[in-house]
């Protein structure tokens, strides 16, 4: 008698199905579609030539730095300093639940709302945080229109509003570390510090990578935030890949801009794969 | 027993509502602007008066990048609606209009539309898709009157009186002229307002331009609307926060009279109506002055069209509507609701006769023969998307003129290429 | 409690107020200014308290499309969260659960759902195809699907800490899949659902290009696209604006404020499971 499996395949039915449907196949399309001069219309097969045209794009090298410093500044920040945060606010403070409340709040606003409410924050004459500097006789910088500020004025945004989600990936992850394993370090002898390294760091392993793993497609793949603070600007200083793409499409050159789709996916790919390769020869079944 | 009653009574009433309206709904899409949502609502307003059985629902679309791509996209899975607001010329045409939009050219109100309009919605095919929605603009520079009075200036009718203007401007301690590169697209004004300029130098500057033969960076006097931008921030004639100020900013610095000179397109008028009706005659305009006195001209922008969508499924009904908004008592609601910002491009629809002072200033150029020219967009199809961030780049001094010109020339370069224009592959 | 954490916790909250809730408060501040203040942008208290008069004009605003978008917006999160959760999870304890070659197929397709930006234009024709383009179903549909990687990935992760003993257990008392499932599994990833339920209901609500683009239409208006009645190209009616961010921003808390509990029971639970 052949015995089912307890976890059968047709499980994964259902998501399988909306997920083939409603993004593989329109993905598929697209990737045919980025060999054209498309027009919406009609799509006349040029080969290659979108992709070298978007390789000779004045902007482009800078589009891919930017990702680049964006995707590995913002992505960094969070696994690191939500971890920090997760520690701090699971290790009985006072008012450690209006902390992990609070710290959660700018999750909850949308990107555009957040976007626009730090543009008018970082005006470079009226907005406080020149205000404050002001107050001690510091001209503040213009954070958004120095084209060498720009974007990491908004990767800082982005990290403000991302925290709290690196923070409570992490807080999960943290909670399911049994106490047994502090209490051996501390029998030990252990200094919080090492209980730190030794315990925490690695058995919160599946958050840490989960929160990596995330953050980095998201950095860099980020539009949103961007586009709503200084899209793109001045200039080009803050163009990044998903902002380049969104132009040619916007300029209606809709063959290009599927290619430049392609090529940051391709980017992302020779970026995440490996790295979740990585992790994963290494993750342990508990 | 009361039931059946109700059932019954419900019944019949829905047969004698159903059978006195055939009623159609216009589904009319716009950008979000005040001026243009209240013209097209007293519009609306108006022929449902005239016609009962024709209802609207206005929807908004946002303006700028996010609005061109949302018209793209909907217009091509057929989902645009009945009406669509939209700009004319190079933008118009990057709709693909013989395939997305329904032929107007036979439309009752097309005899009122003055052919300088029909030209920038006319289709490749030689159809007419458009007709023209509100008032034709000037490209130039706003000024504020009490500033030019203070300190015994005249307008200028050449950049070097100009610039001279805006140094004893700045030996007063005011802000000489105010940009907005907050809102990107208004840094382009240099540039464009200049066109008047250039084609009074190379007559045939827009026809080259369409066919490769001419270059932004190899004719001087292109490249000299590039070189004023950077001119301007390089003597120190900007306000301090230029780089973030946004169009309502330049809009308050020339009416308040912080600012002396914004360069703006007329419609702003609206604007200063809206926020700062007391200092409305305070403003006054005139054209972008070039290097010859004597060849001073206003460059023109084409007002928005509206469109019908090929797959509009009431198009009779929306060509009606569209016909009573190209005729005179259209264009004379419209001037009614949201005041008289520049000429309209109907025949027979005569601006008030008092005006706002730089509306004063602006019809001269209109009346005299030869001393308007449509801006370069209206012209030639080309139009590379990038100009608005090329332009921010020089007005902030992080590009020189020279290689920001050239930039826009291989920017240009795809725009043409994907229009599929003869003499560029 | 120990005066270190009391003072830490201190001045933690003290920087935490300025960090976090500051901007906040300059929403909530121009919210309640009248239009000319509001456009000056400055940190202000308001010269006059308008607050009352914006939020009428805002719920007010093209027949109250404020109130229909709220609607519609609920009804998309509510649908495709349930959807994600479910599906999600079953996807993540297959995954984990059953190590095969097709596991390496649908981790790739994870991966590319996380990584490949949706191609707009394609999937519009996908949707017209099947009658679902403008409908909220569609909409609901769409944001299973981008949502899906996520889910998965999440659930998938922590699986692992679930030991199989508890699954052959429930076997061998003779539970189907199904009931194994349901009825052991997924009480037990509790945690991990309310994170996913919080940070997917936040994403969806907050979407703003998706309904942009496959939901157009009055009658499906959805809460962001509100936004752009007071943002137009040229003029902005600041006020209006962020009174309109912070009543968008309202359904999203309240599920924080509700969910915060059981996230935080979920982790002691957790904490205390040896």
């Amino acid at each position: 008698m052949k015995r089912k499996s307890p976890y059968p395949y047709w499980f994964v039915l259902p998501a399988g199905v909306v997920f083939t449907v409603l993004f593989l196949v329109p993905t598929v399309a697209s990737f045919w579609f980025s060999m054209t001069r498309w027009d919406l219309y009609t799509a006349e097969f040029i080969g290659f030539d979108n992709y070298t045209q978007f390789f000779k794009e004045p902007f482009l090298i800078q589009g891919l730095v930017n990702t680049l410093i964006y995707a590995l500044a913002t992505s960094g920040a969070k696994s690191v300093l939500g971890l920090l945060l997760a520690v701090l606010l699971t290790s009985g403070l006072w008012g450690q639940g209006f902390l992990r409340t609070v710290s959660f709040f700018p999750v909850l606003v949308s990107t555009i709302g957040v976007g626009i409410t730090f543009a008018v924050l970082m005006h470079p004459t009226k907005g406080i945080f020149n205000l404050f500097l002001a107050q001690f006789g510091i001209i503040g910088p213009g954070w958004l229109t120095n084209p060498e500020l720009a974007l990491y004025s908004i990767a800082f945004v982005d990290l403000w509003k991302g925290i709290g989600l690196a923070t409570v990936i992490y807080i999960a992850g943290l909670a399911a570390i049994s106490q047994d394993y502090y209490e051996a370090a501390r029998i030990d002898g252990a200094t919080r510090l090492q209980q730190f390294w030794r315990v925490t760091v690695p058995l919160v392993r599946p958050a840490t990578v989960t929160v990596v793993t995330l953050s980095l497609i998201g950095g860099l793949r980020s539009f949103d935030l961007i586009w709503a603070m200084t899209r793109g600007g001045p200039g080009f200083s803050s163009d990044v890949l998903a902002s380049v793409i969104y132009k040619q499409y916007q300029a209606g050159f809709y063959g290009l801009s599927t290619a430049g789709n392609v090529i940051l996916f391709l980017l992302i790919a020779t970026i995440v794969l490996p790295m979740t390769w990585w992790f994963n020869r290494r993750e342990v079944d508990l | 027993m009361k039931q059946i009653t109700g059932a019954a009574l419900m019944a019949a009433f829905s047969v004698v509502a159903s059978a006195s309206q055939a009623d159609t709904v216009l589904s009319v899409t716009t950008d979000g602007n005040a001026e243009t949502v209240a013209a097209m609502e007293a519009l609306t307003a108006a022929y449902t008066a005239a016609h009962p059985d024709v209802t609207f629902e206005i929807e908004n679309r946002p303006g700028g990048a996010d609005g061109d791509n949302l018209v793209k996209t909907r217009l091509s899975t057929k989902e645009a609606g009945d009406i669509l607001q939209y700009n004319s010329g190079s933008l118009f045409q990057a709709l693909k209009p013989t395939e997305s939009l329904a032929d107007l050219s036979g439309i009752a109100g097309q005899a009122n539309v003055l052919d300088s309009f029909k030209s920038v919605v006319t289709a490749s095919d030689g159809t007419v898709r458009g007709i023209p929605f509100g008032a034709a603009m000037g490209g130039g520079i706003y000024y504020n009157k009490k500033i030019y009075a203070e300190l015994g200036l005249s307008v200028p009718k050449t950049w070097a009186e100009f610039m001279a203007n805006n140094e004893k401007i700045k030996a007063a301690g005011k802000v000489a002229v105010a940009q907005t590169y907050g809102d990107t697209w208004s840094s382009q004004l240099f540039v464009l307002a200049d066109y008047y300029n250039v084609q009074a130098a190379v007559p045939a500057f827009a026809a080259d331009y369409t066919a490769n033969k001419a270059k932004y960076a190899t004719s001087p006097a292109a490249m000299a609307g590039f070189q004023h931008l950077e001119d301007v921030f390089k003597a120190g004639y900007l306000n301090p926060d230029f780089g973030a100020a946004k169009f309502d900013d330049g809009v308050r610095m020339v009416a308040t009279g912080e600012a002396a000179h914004y360069p703006m397109l007329t419609f702003a008028l609206g604007n200063i109506k809206q926020n700062f009706a007391a200092n409305l005659n305070d403003v006054g305009f005139f054209a972008q002055p070039g290097p010859d006195a004597a060849k001073n001209g206003l460059t023109v922008w084409m007002p928005a069209g509206l469109y019908i969508p090929a797959a509009s499924e009431h198009q009779a009904e929306a060509k009606d509507f569209l016909s009573f908004v190209a005729s005179v008592d259209g264009c004379n609601l419209m001037i009614k609701t949201n005041g008289a910002t520049g000429p309209y491009l109907i025949k027979g629809c005569e601006l008030p006769a008092d005006v706002p002072a730089a509306v004063a200033d602006m019809m001269p150029y209109f009346k005299a023969e030869g001393m308007t020219a449509p801006a370069l967009e209206f012209l030639s199809p080309i139009k590379g998307p990038a100009l608005e961030q090329i332009t921010v780049e020089v007005g902030s001094g992080i590009r020189p003129a020279a290689e920001a010109a050239a930039l826009y020339d291989q920017d240009v370069e795809k725009q043409a290429k994907q229009l599929g224009l003869p003499g560029w592959q | 409690m120990k005066r270190r954490q009391y003072i830490v916790g201190l001045v933690a909250t003290a920087f935490a107020s300025v960090i976090f809730i500051l901007p906040f408060l300059f929403i909530f501040l121009t919210a309640a200014k009248t239009k000319p203040d509001a456009s000056r942008l400055l940190f202000t208290w308001p010269e006059e308290w308008q607050i009352w008069s914006n939020f009428l004009e805002v719920i007010q605003t093209r027949n109250y499309m404020l109130l229909l978008a709220y609607f519609n917006s609920t009804v998309i999160t509510i649908g495709a969260v349930g959807m994600l959760v479910i599906f999600g999870a079953m996807v993540g304890y297959v995954l984990q659960r059953r190590p095969t070659g097709w596991n390496k197929l649908i981790y790739a397709g994870v991966l590319i759902g996380l990584m490949v930006p949706p191609a707009v234009v394609p999937t519009i024709w996908v949707l017209q195809g099947l009658n679902l383009f403008k409908t909220i179903t569609g909409m609901i549909l769409i944001q299973v699907a981008y949502g899906l990687a996520f889910s998965v990935l999440l659930y998938r992760s922590f699986i692992g800490t679930i030991p199989r003993d508890l699954d052959e257990a429930a076997i061998i008392d003779g539970a189907k899949p199904l009931q194994v499932f349901f009825k052991v599994i997924l009480p037990l990833l509790k945690p991990v659902t309310v994170t996913l339920i919080v940070v997917q209901s936040i994403a969806i609500f907050n979407d703003f290009t998706n309904p942009l683009y496959y939901l157009p239409g009055r009658e499906n208006v959805t809460v962001q696209l509100t936004l752009y009645n007071f943002q137009s190209q040229f003029q902005t009616q600041y006020n209006l604006l962020f009174m309109n961010i912070l009543l968008v921003t309202i359904p999203p808390l309240i599920v924080f404020i509700f969910f915060n509990r059981q996230i935080v029971a979920g982790m002691t639970a957790g904490a205390v499971k040896g």
